[in-house]
């Protein structure tokens, strides 16, 4: 067939194509009834519902956030191991959460023991073929699906923080291992005494996106993993800190404003609703807890090491953001600039004396997450407004029982795995690098970089 | 006066630099190479295609010494480096003409330092 028949040919079938469903198209206008009008509270749903999944899809950005900061932060010869782990991190940590993660967390009335224990089952438990009606019922806001969407990329954040803490020296299937336990069990048990309307819900405990639950939880796990371990090759020599200096500051500072800009999600979407005031609101405090953090690691990197310090400047970011989680909607904004002003300030110490009490911990996740996890919460007892009625002595509680609970369980099972399968890499990949140990192949295949020095 | 250059594994590198501290040779450059002896290579693998690869990443060594500083560096460089393993590295010591401290001058064994 000439090219000249072939065109007249499709020209001949789409005209054809188009006559006939335009044809359709009328005959169902015409016999169809108008579509009724959404009613007020429909709006609302989807939009609530609408921003309720942006905002879990924001929470997601966060773990490329977490693989570029670590990855930055570490040597180039273990890119691809921490690449790897951050991989496996929101996959594994999705499906378990799938598993029991969310059952164990919002039990509703479905207690086992007390407040402290409740399981609704196995597995996910609503009709994927819900009428529009069926599904606003499940809380007015949002989908049941929409529910455990978000709720379960802030699962996996919980356990990503631990993979920052242990990098460079744990085996993969070890980590793997750690994290399935730490998601499906320890964090949505912990979580659920407050979110899932547990016992610390009912002291009037309030942690509004997650200081104590997903950030200290992840920080007591990094501690355990940190004691279990041990600190890498070299990094302790007669009692003084080495440094062993991350690979790229431009991976690592990509990462903190992904991290950022997930931030956005993490608060605004634990409004729970697009409630335009209540959302705005808390996007606002939570900039304001980064850009506070920022200038306190600026001010005290530079007071305590003469010069201001990238990588403390980035840390100080994060942990502005960390303590202002737990009360992005109940301070006022000045508030909000002093709680994370002080974040960024105690970041830097914290880095100096975790280091002091030879704790090797690479990319600083103890003193974001667990040193400003901490503090964030006891600042809602501080600066909450006043007719919360949210208190100091709630907050410490709450505090105190996220350790005793989280840091043992932590310790727990990573005394299991060391005794089991090994928890650390030999010396010799060590040195040589857990790319090639743990995979087989280079995060900079062709490229030069000294990996000992 | 002897320019001594090592070929060794990147992961022994920290241990050969005490090594030779310990002896009192502070003054060395490194550098990135690929190389390999007897040692085949090792199977790499990307994306499913397994590769052996026979260029393997060494680091080099260059330290110039005076004479009486041959025997213990090359201990030195051994004892950090071996690891009973093919792939250690090589060895090589090459005679100097000369050599000049740029920042004052001088030629020679005063150079070397």
């Amino acid at each position: 067939m000439t090219n000249k028949m072939k065109t007249i040919l499709i020209l001949a079938v789409c005209g054809a194509a188009m006559a006939l469903s335009a044809e359709e198209v009328v005959a169902v206008v015409a016999t169809a009834a108008p579509a009724p009008a959404p009613t007020a509270a429909e709006a609302i749903f989807y939009t609530d519902n609408l921003w309720i999944m942006a905002a879990g899809m924001l929470v997601f950005l966060m773990h490329l956030g977490f693989a570029t900061v670590e990855s930055g932060l570490c040597r180039a010869k273990n890119c691809t191991n921490i690449l790897f782990k951050n991989t496996l991190t929101p996959a594994v940590g999705f499906l378990t959460f799938a598993i029991m993660g969310f059952s164990l967390m919002y039990p509703g009335e479905s207690w086992i023991w007390g407040k402290f224990l409740g399981f609704t089952g196995f597995g996910l438990s609503s009709n994927p073929d819900a009428s529009l009606a069926e599904a606003m019922s499940y809380n007015g806001h949002f989908t049941y699906w929409t529910d455990f969407f978000f709720q379960g990329m802030f699962a996996a954040t919980a356990a990503t923080i631990v993979s920052g803490a242990v990098a460079e020296r744990i085996k993969i299937n070890s980590y793997l291992v750690f994290t399935i336990f730490y998601v499906m069990l320890v964090y949505p048990i912990i979580g659920s005494w407050g979110w899932g309307g547990g016992w610390l819900a009912g002291l009037n405990f309030h942690d509004f996106a997650g200081s104590t639950f997903v950030h200290s939880v992840g920080g007591w796990g990094a501690l355990a993993g940190i004691l279990m371990l041990g600190p890498r090759i070299g990094k302790y020599v007669n009692g003084k800190a080495m440094p062993i200096m991350g690979h790229s500051m431009p991976l690592a500072t990509i990462g903190v404003f992904c991290l950022w800009l997930g931030w956005f999600g993490f608060n605004g979407g634990s409004v729970l609703s697009a409630e335009p005031t209540k959302v705005s609101f808390v996007l606002v405090t939570t900039m304001f807890g980064a850009a506070a953090g920022v200038i306190g690691a600026l001010v005290s990197s530079h007071v305590l090491l003469r010069k201001p310090d990238h990588s403390m400047t980035l840390n100080g970011c994060l942990a502005g953001l960390v303590a202002i989680t737990a009360g992005a909607d109940c301070v006022s904004p000045t508030s909000a600039i002093i709680i994370g002003l002080i974040g960024g300030l105690i970041v830097v110490p914290s880095v100096l004396i975790f280091d002091k009490l030879q704790l090797d911990d690479p990319v600083g996740a103890l003193s974001v997450h667990l040193v400003n996890g901490i503090w964030g919460t006891l600042a809602v007892g501080i600066f909450a407004f006043p007719e919360t009625g949210y208190n100091f002595l709630s907050q410490l509680t709450g505090v105190a029982a996220a350790a005793a609970a989280a840091f043992p369980a932590a310790l727990l099972i990573f005394y299991v795995i060391k005794k089991s399968i090994g928890l650390r890499v030999s010396e010799d990949e060590e040195l040589r690098g857990l790319d090639i140990g743990e995979h087989g192949m280079e995060a900079y295949a062709g490229f030069q970089f000294f990996s000992n020095q | 006066m002897k320019l001594i250059i090592a070929y060794i594994k990147p992961e022994r590198l920290n241990a050969v630099k005490q090594e030779l501290f310990k002896r009192n040779v502070f003054k060395m450059s490194v550098t990135n190479a690929l190389g390999c002896g007897q040692q085949k290579g090792y199977v790499e693998a990307y994306r499913g295609a397994i590769s052996e690869v026979n260029l393997l990443k060494k680091v080099r060594l260059a330290i110039g010494v005076n004479d009486e500083f041959v025997e213990t560096t090359v201990e030195g460089i051994i004892a950090g480096a071996r690891t009973g393993k093919i792939g250690d590295g090589k060895i090589f010591i090459l005679p100097m003409d000369d050599c000049i401290r740029i920042r004052t001058g001088e030629h020679g064994t005063d150079a070397i330092g």
